[in-house]
């Protein structure tokens, strides 16, 4: 098969990716669009096995068995509240295999006449230097990233003992330079290539064991937009027109997709990576705050209110991921209904660990999509709201990052519960969010809150509401 | 490789980028999640040259080995990703 022939069913399967990224733009048509990019894959694929360059089918067989198995093993048992983890996964595999491809390419490379002379043999070596920090920070990020979701290590921000590990970033990030700079005049030097790809496994894994918590879904979108661009990369090391395109709309996705959750926390992308967020914060005295205003409720109490309720909104947080309540919402939610209240939820951007957590965790429990409503589409609804329930979602919900000049969190768009006519919290604790501040709505005059585990408040609201 | 070919696949790399903010910011925030695993998946396609590379004729295993690696992590990605995604859009779709 002739290499014109390749590239022009490369071509086809890059245009059946952004098919199948359109389609996405769309619930309806989002299934065929994920159909059509998988296709866009199949095709790349066989046409690449038939090509003439590739001899033995040994390695790619085992390889594929496995790899397939584990992935399919994986998307069928994933519960949908651990999608994160999934996906910070799937980005390290990404990372990982344009790390593998690029060591390899540079093995071959090496072993032959090295890199050409002159300004394109510069430009060939850097493609292999960059898709190699790159794929390598890609890889170990992800994997903090998914130790911390997955709660192997704890989910909180971790630093180094002793050390400002900001220091220790700024050290291995300079070394990197120097390194790439070095291996520029000295393509052939593997000691200094393989340096390089362990600073960038220890760069990968310093950046990401600070964050923590809240900031996680900021975290998810920038390594999947890193293993688009080491796709990338890659692509470019090969001479490869498919991995070029395929990898830079992905760079591009998780790019929007960090920026997006930037916005939503109204902060900047180097604060969220280096930030010092909860600084200022021992100045708010919860005790204050909280001090004999708090009006703590009982689920019957709730069931009540809601009986004469006309609208009422429901405000999911990371606690209804972590109860596994989203059923027991959507069943509160249906004896509402038909009780003739209007239900809408209120979804903040970044509500969750991921963009889009909430919605994916609802609509596995056939909540309709029309039904989640947007933060700035739903605000201007809450003062006509009778009820708004708030289900493990502190900090997105606190007034003070409406009011409070000197708050930390001052700027960030939330939810505004607080001008419903009740708003009832569900809690464990009055303990603070990622942001460790208070959150004054727990003490406001129209704030009940439910102590205790998210789904079986949410049950036992449901059953008192069915029997009355 | 030569000097044109680099600067047509910068040329590629640019405007798709640009194709792909475009694309990407009519996503609704609904589908965010989807979006990432399907996009994921996509940057599998790195399975087409790690096929290469395992399936090279190569003057050392480490290439072939690297390449069974490679093949490895990027069929996870593709095998995973489409499936988890197809999965997550199913329950979207089911209530229309």
């Amino acid at each position: 098969m002739s290499k014109e022939f390749v590239d022009i069913i490369y071509l086809v399967s890059a245009v059946l990716f952004i098919l199948g990224i359109k389609g996405l733009t769309k619930p309806k048509t989002a299934v065929r669009g994920n159909t059509l990019s998988a296709l866009g894959m199949l095709l790349a694929v066989v046409v690449t096995l038939v090509h003439r360059d590739v001899v033995s089918y040994s390695w790619i067989f085992f390889g594929a068995l496995l790899g397939g198995g584990v992935g399919a093993v994986a998307a069928k048992k994933i519960q949908m509240t651990a999608m994160p983890q999934m996906v910070a996964l799937l980005n390290g595999c990404g990372g990982g295999a344009s790390l593998a491809l690029a060591v390899a390419s540079y093995i071959m490379t090496m072993g032959g006449a090295g890199y050409g002379s002159g300004f394109a043999g510069l430009l060939g070596i850097l493609f292999v230097v960059f898709a190699v920090f790159i794929s390598a920070l890609t890889l170990s990020g992800s994997g903090v990233a998914f130790a911390k979701l997955q709660e192997l290590i704890s989910g909180q921000p971790i630093g180094l003992p002793g050390v400002d590990i900001k220091h220790v970033n700024m050290g291995l990030a300079a070394l990197s330079v120097l390194l790439v700079i070095l291996l520029c005049g000295n393509p052939g030097s593997g000691f200094m290539f393989t340096l390089l790809i362990i600073a960038a496994i220890c760069l990968g894994l310093t950046l990401v064991l600070p964050i923590g918590g809240a900031d996680m879904p900021v975290v998810i979108a920038l390594l999947n937009s890193y293993s688009g661009i080491a796709a990338a990369m890659a692509g470019f090391i090969m001479g490869n027109t498919v991995l070029i395109v395929a990898g830079s709309l992905v760079g591009a996705s998780g790019l929007i997709l960090t920026k997006i959750m930037c916005v939503a926390m109204n902060r900047s992308l180097t604060n969220v990576l280096f930030g010092v967020m909860a600084e200022g914060s021992e100045a708010i005295d919860a005790d204050e705050i909280y001090d004999g205003k708090v009006t703590s409720a009982q689920p019957e109490e709730i069931a009540m209110i809601l009986e004469t309720a006309k609208r009422v909104v429901i405000v999911p947080g990371f606690g209804l991921a972590m109860s596994q309540a989203q059923h027991a919402v959507r069943e509160l939610s249906d004896v509402m209904e038909s009780r003739g209240i209007e239900v809408e939820y209120a979804i903040h951007p970044v509500a969750g660990r991921m963009p889009g957590h909430m919605n994916v965790l609802l609509a596995e429990a056939e909540v309709p999509y029309d039904k989640l409503v947007e933060m700035e589409k739903i605000n201007p609804t809450f003062k006509e709201t009778d009820v708004a329930i708030v289900i493990g979602a502190n900090d997105v919900t606190n007034p003070m990052a409406r009011e409070d000049k000197g708050s930390p969190i001052y700027g960030m768009p939330i939810l505004h519960v607080d001008k419903a006519t009740t708003v009832v919290v569900i809690k464990r604790s009055l303990s603070p969010g990622f942001a460790g501040l208070p959150n004054p709505l727990f003490a406001m005059d129209n704030c009940l809150m439910v102590f205790g585990d998210g789904k079986k408040a949410v049950t036992d609201i449901t059953a008192s509401l069915d029997l009355s | 490789m030569g000097m044109e070919i680099i600067v047509i696949l910068i040329a590629l790399f640019v405007l798709a980028l640009f194709l792909g903010v475009e694309l990407i910011t009519k996503v609704p925030p609904t589908l965010h999640t989807p979006l990432m695993s399907g996009t994921n998946a996509i940057s599998g396609i790195t399975l087409v040259g790690a096929l290469l590379a395992a399936g090279a004729d190569a003057s050392s295993t480490w290439i072939n080995f690297l390449g069974f690696l490679a093949v490895f992590m990027a069929s996870v990605n593709v095998i995973g990703g489409y499936m988890v995604t197809n999965r997550m859009l199913a329950m979207f779709k089911r209530k229309d």
